[in-house]
Order: structure tokens, then sequence, then C-alpha cells
């Protein structure tokens, strides 16, 4: 199930997700000053009818035990509370701010030209890294 | 209009919004995948540098999708960016523009702020603190809260989990605070 040519329909996603993501300005970083400084309705709005249509989906999912195209009972995984939540929570929402950017528009940014969100990138992988090293130290 | 001109507009929240939201049941259906972008950080140090830490001990070839996810997001930029680009400018509150107008940020032509983020600026306190800082505090953070928007905020939302609810209000304080109490000391750097 796992061969690397079944893996490229993720590609074909992540690649028309990344095509919204520019055409929307998501990655924009003038788009999330906006939305933090409550200057546009533009993100509230991206964001607000994502998650509306992702409700709606996952509600239709459950209601009439709709399968996987491999026949495969939907799985979803219950999130367990830990204070992480709140201070990773905090942090990643002053990072977001910085570089206008979460995790995936990351990726976007380079691709539309800005070279230099690599290292940014990087960072970012370090400091994933940096959490995974010193996580039994953290409160949770 | 050609379909292609109409294309390269920017798209408004109520088309993007909702395709955005729809990646949700593809990824359930097509392969049975909870959306999640940022997990593919964690997969990068399990498959790179996974070093003594157990945190990054894990079959992280089981994950690989996601990697491939994010390889389309890459790829699906450098499409739009060569083909469906916007040739105007940003159009940005004028209360923005007055706004960022002392720190120098005059040119709305690009998303990244080519004035702010370029390989120069790499080398200045307030680059480095933005981009190196910035970025370090994303990858830190959002593993530290167990997601980013997608995974928290779209997919956990989704899924009415309230630990999501949590996170998701934290990422808009810690957004809230940097942009209108920190940014303006870090822009003037």
């Amino acid at each position: 199930m796992n061969t690397w040519f079944s893996q490229l329909k993720y590609l074909v996603i992540g690649t028309l997700f990344g095509i919204i993501f520019v055409k929307a300005e998501v990655i924009s970083w003038f788009r999330i000053q906006e939305m933090f400084r409550l200057q546009s309705f533009h993100m509230y709005g991206v964001i607000g009818s994502a998650v509306m249509v992702g409700m709606l989906s996952v509600w239709l999912i459950k209601k009439f035990n709709i399968k996987t195209l491999d026949g495969e009972t939907v799985v979803f995984h219950p999130k367990k509370f830990n204070k992480g939540q709140i201070y990773g929570g905090l942090l990643f929402g002053l990072g977001w701010a910085i570089t206008g950017a979460c995790p995936g528009p990351l990726f976007a940014q380079i691709g539309v030209g800005a070279t230099v969100v690599a290292v940014t990138l990087l960072s970012a992988i370090a400091g994933t890294w940096v959490y995974g090293r010193f996580r039994d130290q953290l409160p949770h | 209009m050609t379909i292609l001109e109409f294309l390269q507009q920017p798209w408004p929240w109520y088309i993007a919004g909702p395709l955005i939201g729809l990646t949700v049941p593809v990824l359930l259906l097509v392969g049975n995948k909870s959306f999640g972008i940022s997990s593919s950080l964690r997969h990068i140090c399990a498959a790179c540098v996974p070093a003594k830490v157990p945190f990054f001990h894990y079959d992280w070839k089981k994950e690989a999708w996601n990697l491939f996810f994010v390889g389309g997001i890459l790829l699906g930029g450098i499409i739009a960016g060569a083909v469906l680009a916007n040739p105007a400018p940003v159009a940005v509150n004028p209360q923005l523009v007055t706004d960022l107008a002392p720190y120098g940020i005059t040119d709305f032509h690009s998303l990244v702020p080519g004035q702010l983020f370029n390989w120069p600026a790499l080398l200045s306190v307030r680059g480095l603190v933005m981009m190196v800082g910035g970025g370090f505090l994303v990858g830190f953070g959002t593993r530290y809260a167990g997601g980013c928007t997608s995974g928290h905020a779209i997919m956990g939302l989704s899924t009415l989990q309230w630990p999501s609810l949590v996170a998701t209000i934290c990422f808009m304080i810690g957004g809230f605070v940097m942009a209108n109490l920190i940014l303006p000391f870090i822009l003037s750097l």
C-alpha cells in the first residue's frame, strides 16, 4: 500500500492545495498582518468557511458511514488536552505573526520564489527538533 | 477576459476557504489521512537527524504521504507563482500601508515582502530575528501544541475537538500580541 507510486496522489492533492494557498493570498505576510490588526475579513472568511466545509464533510462521513476509496471505515483520532496546546499555541501564534506563515504556507512561499524562506523553514525544522529533544523537561 | 486572466486574479475567501475545507474529506476518503501539515517537520527530523531523541524514533516512512503532500504545496507554489501570479500589487488595507511605511515597507508587489525577507537581510538583526527567530517559534510552537492551523484550526475544529479550540484561541492570542505589541519593536531594529 505504501509504494512510492501510491504516494503520488498526495503530491497532486498538495499541489492543488498549494495553488489555492497562493491564489487566496493566505501565504501573504500582508494578509496575516491585516488579520491580526483586524483590518480585513479575508483570513477570517477563509479559515471560517474552511472549518464550516470541514465540519459538514465530517458530519456527512459519520452520518452516512461513508467509506474510503479502498472501502475502509474512516478513522478519526481524538485529541487529548495537555497544557502544550496553550504554551505551544501561544508561541506558534507569535511566530505566525512574525513570519506571516504557518508550516504549510512556508513551503508555498518558497515555491513562489521567496527562496530565503528556506532559511525560515530550516529554522522551523530546528525548532521542532529542539522541542523533541527537550520534550520531557517542558510542562505539558 | 481569458480563463488565464480570470485565474490570475486573487481568489476571494468564499472560493478559497471552502476549497481548503474540502481537503479534509479528500484526504480522509482518498487514504484515511488526517489533515495536518506541521507533522511533516517532525518526519523530516525523524528522517534526517533523529539523534538519540525518542520523539524522533518511529517509522516515519509510514507517514511519508505527509512529505509528498508538502512537496506538492511547494510545487503548487511554483506553478501558481510562475503561471497564475497576480501582476498587480497585493491590495491591502490603507491603514496597513500607513502602519508599515515608517519601517520602510512600501512595496506591496509580492506576497512575501521583499523589503523584509531577502538574503542580504539575513545578516541584519531585524532579518535574523524575523526569519530565524520567527521560523523557530513556528516549528517549536506547532509541535509543542501538537499541530498548526491545519491540524488544529481546520481538522481539529471540523471534528469538534475541544483541545483544538483551545490551541486555535492561543494561536490567535499569540498573533494579536505579536502583530500589535511586539512586532513594531522588531520592525524598528
